[in-house]
């Protein structure tokens, strides 16, 4: 399918300036960006990233401009952006 | 009037209830109007990997529209997480948490509320279906029709349901390659109820569109089959399809390994029943395995007056039929409304006042789409031999990270029932609130066998825990499973508020 060039924002992943579609969802930034996991669970440290798409299973949460739990399959993505992937609970404690 | 979720049904009903006169408050959990049928950006605003999309753009100019001239009041990025009506109040109270990105309070007071908050995927758990890649249907097509972006390169779409065809279409016409569609049902059973599938005879050229284009790219269509495990180091690199027989019993032997970095699976879709639940509607058990939906009147009224439900909320049957109930629903709304309101006011509310007239053209239309439902429903419906699949080690809960292993040894510790499992192994207590895998924990604790004399006792849980207050006897540990006094996670500063400002309103219903 013929493609025009899509519109592209700055934004910072972890440190790391990304150049992501202007138009999309954090959790497809990410996919695009060929990045599948952006968060480690709280027990295993198992990596997850999208699952349910649709805002239900929150297992595709970032922490977005210093606000944890954001829902990233949601979450339209902004210019300038600070996403940072998560650990644990996301909220900086440690649980069991 | 409220009304919750502003896909299909929500949309329509709005529209339908403001074109009557009244004054309308639309909240909804996306950023832009069309819910997950029609979700959308500004990459797909072109309607591509989209169907029904003129359809779609006539209902959201009437609703815009209408939120230009102030009667439609729209509230996007809403979580709503109650719905109550204050003790010996006439009004509905609706609670959300507004704006993801500074999760504030809002609350509206509404005469009648219509809740058409849709169904989300169905998936099962197998060894590997928490790897990164593994992801519902539903998922794999929003990333496409919201954000023009594929999920993978190598794509098996599974499952079971009419659903996967659009997904495993859209990938395809999206460039991705579609390894094969995996249904676990027998599609010729659709044969079967010759009737039921009459009466939905429109919807035939959109399935043969799908497959004229799957098989335009010679993509394997297997039914009778499921993935039964996914594999990968991290990421997803491979999933196992085998065979399985009518039961879904996996077929000794038949195993294949097919690569691919994304798997979208869906089993069908679980109506989101959890705010009707709570508000008291009454709730039908569906035909597949586990699932509830709302029960209605021939007005999409709800057990409690003045509270309608729409679309999905009411059992799974696609976007023609959710539009129906929202135009039927957005009919009553406006009534029930002008009985309400235009009796203090005589207010704007009038011209939908007057005696109900059945619109018996449209009613004949839900009835087919309906029948069409049942027989979709029994087709496709999840049979018991996928508790087969899982092996000790998988994931089942996947926000508490609980095992199949530890589910039995919460059983064997004498948990007879879903409840004293979750109690003892912790399933279901993470931030999806057991949407995901409740489903999957209730027929997983029931098809484990119970080898010891006095494991748990029956009846026990009938004793005290009435959770949702309404002590109705008919609610069982699946229905109770569903209802939730906070439908979404809430910041407790909300909670503090919500104190605060409704000590009328502690969260009790009726």
């Amino acid at each position: 399918m013929p493609e025009q060039p899509r519109p592209r924002i700055d934004i910072t992943v972890d440190g790391a300036a990304w150049s992501v579609p202007a138009d999309c969802t954090i959790a497809a930034a990410f996919t695009e960006h060929g990045e599948p996991a952006w968060r480690r669970t709280r027990r295993g440290a198992r990596p997850r990233g999208l699952n349910c798409g649709i805002g239900v299973c929150f297992d595709c949460l970032v922490t977005v401009n210093g606000m944890p739990g954001i829902r990233a399959c949601l979450a339209d993505v902004r210019p300038g952006d600070v996403i940072c992937t998560e650990e644990g609970s996301g909220f900086g404690e440690h649980s069991s | 009037m409220a009304i919750i979720g502003a896909g299909p049904a929500g949309l329509t009903a709005a529209v339908t209830a403001a074109d009557a006169g009244c004054a309308v408050c639309v909240l909804d959990l996306g950023e832009r109007p069309g819910g997950q049928f029609w979700r959308w950006g500004p990459a797909t605003g072109d309607g591509r990997f989209h169907h029904g999309w003129p359809a779609f753009t006539a209902l959201r100019d009437r609703f815009a529209a209408h939120v230009a001239g102030g009667r439609i009041d729209y509230r996007p990025g809403h979580a709503v997480f109650h719905v109550g009506r204050p003790r010996y109040g006439r009004m509905f109270r609706v609670h959300a948490v507004a704006d993801d990105r500074r999760r504030e309070h809002a609350a509206v007071e509404a005469a009648v509320v219509v809740i058409a908050t849709g169904a989300y995927d169905r998936q099962l758990p197998v060894p590997g279906w928490t790897l990164p890649g593994v992801m519902s249907a539903g998922a794999a097509q929003a990333l496409l029709k919201g954000s023009a972006v594929v999920a993978g390169r190598r794509v098996v779409v599974a499952g079971s349901g009419p659903f996967l065809l659009p997904v495993a279409a859209g990938l395809t016409q999206a460039g991705a390659r579609v390894v094969a569609v995996v249904e676990a049902g027998q599609p010729l059973d659709y044969l079967r109820h010759p009737a039921g599938v009459a009466a939905a005879w429109r919807k035939l050229p959109e399935a043969g569109g799908y497959l004229a284009r799957l098989a335009r790219h010679r993509v394997p269509l297997l039914s009778r089959h499921a993935v039964v495990a996914a594999h990968g180091d991290g990421r997803l690199q491979s999933v196992t399809v085998a065979k399985v027989g009518p039961a879904w019993e996996r077929v000794p032997g038949s195993d294949r390994t097919l690569e691919a970095d994304v798997l979208a699976a869906g089993y069908g879709f679980v109506p989101q029943v959890e705010l009707l639940a709570e508000a008291g509607a009454g709730l039908r058990a569906v035909a597949s395995e586990g699932g509830f939906a709302a029960v209605t009147g021939p007005d999409q009224q709800t057990a409690v007056p003045g509270l309608f439900a729409a679309g999905e909320t009411t059992g799974v049957g696609g976007a023609d039929l959710a539009r129906i109930e929202g135009l039927i629903a957005g009919r009553a709304a406006a009534r029930a409304v002008a009985s309400v309101v235009g009796r203090d006011s005589g207010g704007a509310a009038g011209s939908a006042r007057g005696p109900v007239v059945p619109d018996r053209r449209i009613e004949r239309q839900r009835a087919a789409l309906r029948r069409f439902a049942a027989v979709m429903d029994r087709v496709h419906a999840v049979q018991p031999g996928w508790t087969g699949w899982p092996d000790d080690d998988t994931v089942v809960c996947r926000c508490e990270e609980v095992t199949v292993a530890r589910l039995r040894a919460a059983i064997d510790l004498g948990a007879d029932d879903v409840r004293s499992v979750k109690l003892l192994a912790r399933p279901g207590m993470g931030w999806c609130q057991g949407r995901i895998c409740g489903q999957a924990v209730a027929a997983l604790t029931a098809a484990h066998p119970r080898d010891r004399d006095g494991a748990g006792t029956p009846g026990h849980d009938e004793t005290g825990h009435d959770e949702t207050g309404h002590g109705d006897t008919g609610h069982d540990d699946a229905e109770r499973a569903v209802s939730r006094p906070l439908a979404q996670p809430v910041p407790l500063r909300v909670l503090a508020e919500l104190g605060r400002d409704d000590e009328d309103d502690a969260v009790s219903v009726d």
